[in-house]
């Protein structure tokens, strides 16, 4: 049982008191997150731009093709999913590239929590975790009680990670109080299991709400914030990418604690990933180039990598046929 | 602390092995540089009449690059008087649509040919390919396109109904930028229907050729545009000639007098755009990242040799610490080194003069109480090269707070009140340019009415577009360049 | 192989139509082509079916597309689209993708002449001249983008500590009918400056003379001009241009195609939706003024308080 994650809702808390006084009002938090530097977007978008101008080649790229492997949240979540297809998941995950077993597993695989017990068996022996999706997921459009449900369904069927969902309605709304009060209830729910907190960014339109709502979510005991449900168009972007980064950063650097990115929806190239892990060296810093810092969830990624790694060690380019489903 | 750090999924190495990025060299067969150069008089090259050369070197590698021709008075007569024919009998009764189509087809060129453009100016410059790729040559072109569609809309720039071109120009360019210094008088000046005699820096002449050469593949009519290499005599002898009827000079204060002083009586037209000591003014309400990002590129983009470069952070008291920490941790991440190196974003100082000066006002910034900070950083063994520096603890009256560096060089000072940020931002000879960071839209615009600068640039920094006019006030110049109001300079109106 | 004929400049006397007369001189069949309309970047047909015909060289007849109400609704509706995207395109971004339609428009300055010539019925010498006009007037337009505001807006000095600035904006979707005759100088005259400053264009070609317009669609969907941004319907004037008046979507249009007579009743239909319409008189062969950008063009003004 991991009291860490009591005592640091509990220091943030204290933290937090510190700024707004004992009520933790809308209004209150507000202030707060109202108070943090503003984001210009015309900024973010030339900073990040400049970024994917980095030539990353040779042993360089190999590393981070191999290290983007190991972050990977292998993901099904499709109405459609059965015990078979969480399966066929969870052997991928375990062994990416039947031919090279110099191919390290992926992080995690990520599903809806009635198929956790099954993706429990299937990886039982191997390094990789079981992330489950909850709270009503990818909406986020039911009562507390319901979300807590779906939380513990999810727990006891022996998931590792959630990955819940804010309520976006009330962040735009201004129920500051809600949303903070929500990531708590279900950080204490998850007990040991370490949570990722998904914004859904590209339902919060500006960068001064990413980093708003990436405050909040931290704030409230966060172990990951998250871009996306990657059910809603536009998902991940390395300019919100860059504002999250900047902001587990600034938080560390405010709290000592160190809050993992995962970005997720519409990463499908390895030359994307290695655009995140950039953006990720040079905005956080090396520290968060560690799977226990950043995921990328994903599911046809995976095997642009491994051919991108095939083509960095033949030096010839491959084809989708050469590798498993 | 321990040796590990907790995240929520447990313990990783505190020790973290940090991703080296594998050298990303640009090829260099992009560009085949001659042993040797001429003049470029009268749509031809040709040697100097004494014979006399410079050579040209590489400065991240102190490699000599070409023999450049030196050209001697009788060379700038002959340019001149080349200059001259071709705007009696060609250029100048021209109509402007076809002047424009010339000017088109160069920009066109310019950009076909940017790679090339690109390496030329990095190897002989010292500048990161990266910003001649991405800012130099795409400018250059710009600048082309934008000046050519004014040539035959001349009666609707405000200066009447049938301006008219002055004659012949004898334009005088610096080494920072080149290429780009070119087109910014090279352009304008043929929209308007005059002529030009271009005198390239002595350090940098490669791109300036290669230009001629554009200019020879756009079939423009011969001595429309000739550049004469050269170092100070050279130049001195363009804007001296009788021959010329406008002088156009970028370079420093110190320079510009002199020409000032020479030029006095002699009834030329003149645009002056020199040195600047410009101040980036932080307020504590700032966007945060974006304002880190404009101060280390108000002072480190091209070396900061940049007569417009942030040199004088002036950060609001209240936010000094936190800004000058989160400056620092970003400058760990800047890359210096080779010029052709995709990744790099520091490069070259372009000579060993230049060198020296940036060392002996450091030295001198120290000397008088400073304190000095760089990260740390390895720099090659030849070549010439100098870390990013900042200096805090910088009052009004350091050396390093008044005089222009034109190094990677940045004074830290601080002020309370928004009044206070004005004074000290105005208390210079200078007035080139300055920075405004505020989330406060009614204060940026209060602060640009104040500032005395001509370019005031807000939550932004070293933007530029042909459209948009650039020079400075006070000993920092006159005349503008870009813009509807940069075709003044060249028109007799 | 490429036909030569399309690529250099020279005049021929077998234009590409005359090789479809009968007893074609070389013995070769020609490949006709289908005159299609221009609507979202596409070239479909007119969705009626119907079409109706027009000269061509050599006294050939061709099939035009006869362009219904539906048509013009797309049409719009395909405009309307382009808008933001177009008006939103950095104003160098603009005169660059003119400059390269430009471009096309030279290398196939023949072709045009050949058809100028049949549409026209005049010397081929005279036609040459026209689509060089054409051409340059094009030119003269591609440099007008980036400079537009600095003609047309500029900071206001106020009685007050505000900052005070206009701007021009594009009005957005803009009908333009063009001249009855002036088959490509007029044509490029009436749509290059409603482009130019960001709006999107609906078309009504010359009914009698439409196939120089087709062709310059075509150099259009070559050349950069995003889909949607001009679209060019070729057929009965008297059916398309009141369809275009009365249209809630259109902000604006062009009616100095149409007679004096013709134009009151389109200003009737124009009232509904107070659409701006510009009308002028034109010698196509003068120099072009500002004034068809202008008249497309909204100003917006902004203020703003300057204080510590």
């Amino acid at each position: 049982m991991n009291t860490e994650s009591g005592t640091t809702a509990v220091a943030h808390r204290g933290w937090l008191a510190g700024a707004v006084g004992a009520e933790f009002s809308d209004a209150a938090l507000r202030q707060v997150l109202l108070g943090l530097p503003g984001v210009d977007q015309v900024a973010t978008n030339e900073r990040v731009a400049g970024l994917a101008t980095r030539s990353i080649k040779r042993d360089a790229k190999l590393w981070a093709l191999t290290m983007a492997v190991r972050m990977v949240d292998l993901t099904t979540l499709e109405g459609a999913d059965t015990p078979g297809k969480v399966r066929d998941l969870c052997v991928k995950a375990r062994r990416p590239d039947p031919a090279d077993p110099a191919v390290p597993p992926v992080a995690a695989v990520c599903v809806y929590p009635d198929l956790v017990r099954a993706a429990r068996a299937d990886v039982a022996g191997s390094p990789v975790k079981v992330a489950s999706v909850a709270t009503a997921f990818p909406s986020g459009r039911a009562s507390l009680a319901v979300k807590l449900a779906d939380t513990a369904d999810a727990v006891n069927a022996g998931a590792d990670e959630v990955d819940m969902v804010i309520d976006r309605g009330a962040f735009l709304a201004g129920r500051y109080g809600q949303v903070y009060e929500e990531v708590r209830a279900v950080r204490e729910a998850c007990g040991s299991a370490h949570l990722k907190v998904i914004l859904e960014t590209g339902e919060l339109a500006t960068l001064d709400n990413v980093s708003r709502a990436s405050w909040l979510a931290m704030l409230a005991g966060a172990d990951f914030i998250k871009t996306s449900t990657g059910k809603v168009s536009p998902a991940a972007t390395p300019v919100v990418a860059h504002v999250m980064l900047a902001a587990v950063r600034d938080f560390a650097e405010a709290t000592g604690r160190r809050v993992g990115v995962k970005v997720a929806g519409g990463i499908r190239t390895a030359k994307d990933a290695i655009r995140y892990l950039v953006i990720v060296n040079e905005t956080a810093g090396p520290e968060w180039l560690t799977p226990g810092l950043f995921r990328i969830g994903a599911s046809s990624l995976l095997n642009d990598l491994l051919m991108q790694r095939g083509k960095q060690l033949t030096g010839v380019y491959s084809s989708p046929d050469y590798y498993t489903l | 602390m321990a040796d590990t750090v907790s995240t929520g999924s447990g313990t990783v190495p505190a020790a973290q092995v940090s991703w080296e990025y594998a050298p990303a060299p640009q090829e260099r067969d992009f560009v085949t540089i001659a042993p040797s150069y001429g003049l470029f008089v009268n749509g031809e090259f040709a040697p100097a009449a004494d014979g006399r050369t410079l050579t040209t070197v590489n400065p991240a590698t102190e490699e000599p690059l070409a023999e450049v021709a030196v050209a001697g008075p009788a060379d700038v007569d002959r340019a001149v008087r080349a200059a001259r024919t071709a705007y009696d009998k060609v250029w100048g009764p021209m109509p402007g649509a076809q002047r424009a189509k010339y000017i088109y087809r160069i920009a066109r060129i310019i950009a076909e040919r940017a790679r090339e453009f690109a390496v030329l100016e990095s190897i002989d410059n010292g500048k990161p390919i990266k910003e001649s790729r991405d800012v130099d040559v795409p400018l250059a072109s710009a600048h082309f396109f934008y000046h050519a569609g004014w040539a035959d809309k001349l009666e609707y720039a405000g200066l009447g109904p049938r301006p008219r071109p002055l004659g012949v120009a004898g334009q005088v360019i610096p080494w920072n930028f080149p290429l780009l210094m070119a087109a910014w008088k090279l352009a304008p000046a043929l929209a308007a229907g005059n002529t030009c005699v271009l005198k390239p820096a002595e350090t940098t002449p490669l791109t300036a050729l290669l230009l001629a050469e554009v200019c020879q593949q756009a079939g423009l009519p011969e001595g429309v545009v000739n550049v004469v290499t050269g170092a100070g005599e050279t130049g001195a002898a363009v804007v001296a000639h009788p021959g010329v009827d406008k002088v156009a000079f970028t370079g420093s204060t110190e320079v510009g007098k002199q020409i000032l002083a020479a030029s006095a009586g002699s009834g030329k037209k003149l645009t002056m755009e020199l040195g600047g000591k410009a101040a980036n003014v932080i307020f504590e309400d700032a966007p945060a990242e974006a304002a880190v990002e404009g101060i280390v590129n108000g002072i480190f983009f091209n070396q900061g040799h940049v007569c417009c470069a942030g040199s004088r952070l002036l950060v609001q008291e209240s936010v000094a610490d936190t800004v000058l920490e989160r400056l620092r941790r970003r400058l760990g991440t800047l890359r210096l080194g080779d010029p052709l190196d995709k990744n790099t974003d520091i490069g070259a100082i372009n000579s060993r003069e230049q060198l020296d000066k940036i060392r002996d006002l450091s030295e001198s910034g120290e000397a008088e109480g400073a304190r000095r900070w760089s990260p740390p950083c390895q720099l090659p063994g030849r070549g010439y090269w100098f870390p990013p520096t900042l200096f805090t603890g910088v009052s009004q009256s350091h050396r390093i707070a008044r005089e222009e560096i034109f190094g990677p060089v940045l004074s830290v000072l601080t002020f309370r009140t928004p009044e206070e940020a004005v004074a000290k931002a105005n208390n210079t000879p200078y007035g080139l340019s300055a920075g405004v960071w505020t989330e406060k839209g009614s204060r940026i615009l209060w602060m640009a009415q104040r500032l005395r600068a001509g370019v005031v640039w807000a939550n932004t920094y070293n933007r530029f577009d042909p459209a948009s006019p650039f020079g400075g006030y006070r000993e920092s110049g006159f005349g503008r360049e870009g813009g509807r109001h940069g075709l003044e300079g060249y028109l007799n109106a | 192989m490429p036909d030569k004929r399309s690529t250099t400049r020279t005049r021929t006397a077998k234009s590409p139509a005359a090789a479809t007369g009968p007893g074609a001189p070389d013995g070769r069949l020609a490949v006709r082509k289908t005159y299609k309309l221009f609507i979202g970047g596409a070239f479909p047909r007119s969705e009626s079916g119907r079409t109706y015909q027009v000269r061509a060289a050599g006294d050939a007849t061709v099939n035009v597309a006869r362009a219904s109400r539906k048509d013009v609704r797309d049409a719009v509706a395909a405009a309307r689209t382009a808008v933001a995207k177009w008006s939103g395109a950095t104003a160098y971004n603009r005169g660059q993708v003119l400059y390269r339609v430009a471009e096309m428009l030279d290398g196939r300055a023949a072709q045009f002449a050949a058809e100028v010539e049949a549409a026209e019925q005049v010397g081929s010498a005279q036609a040459s001249a026209l689509v060089d006009a054409a051409i340059d007037r094009w030119i003269w337009y591609a440099g007008w983008p980036d400079k537009v505001a600095q003609v047309a807006g500029g900071a206001n000095p106020v009685a007050g500590p505000y900052f005070n600035f206009s701007v021009p904006e594009p009005a957005g979707v803009v009908g333009v009918v063009a001249p009855p005759e002036s088959s490509l100088l007029g044509l490029v005259s009436v749509v290059a400056p409603v482009i130019a400053t960001g709006n999107a264009a609906v078309v009504v070609a010359s009914q009698d003379r439409p196939l120089p317009a087709i062709t310059l669609a075509e150099v259009l969907a070559t050349s950069d001009v995003p889909g949607g941004v001009v679209n060019m319907l070729t057929g009965l004037r008297g059916e398309l241009a009141p369809v275009l008046a009365g249209h809630m979507d259109v902000n604006a249009i062009d009616v100095t195609g149409v007679g004096h007579d013709g134009r009151a009743e389109l200003e009737r239909l124009a009232a509904a939706s107070v659409k701006r319409v510009f009308a002028a008189g034109e010698d196509w062969t003068a120099p072009p003024t500002p004034r068809r950008m202008l008249a497309f063009l909204e100003t917006k003004t902004v203020w703003h308080p300057m204080g510590m």
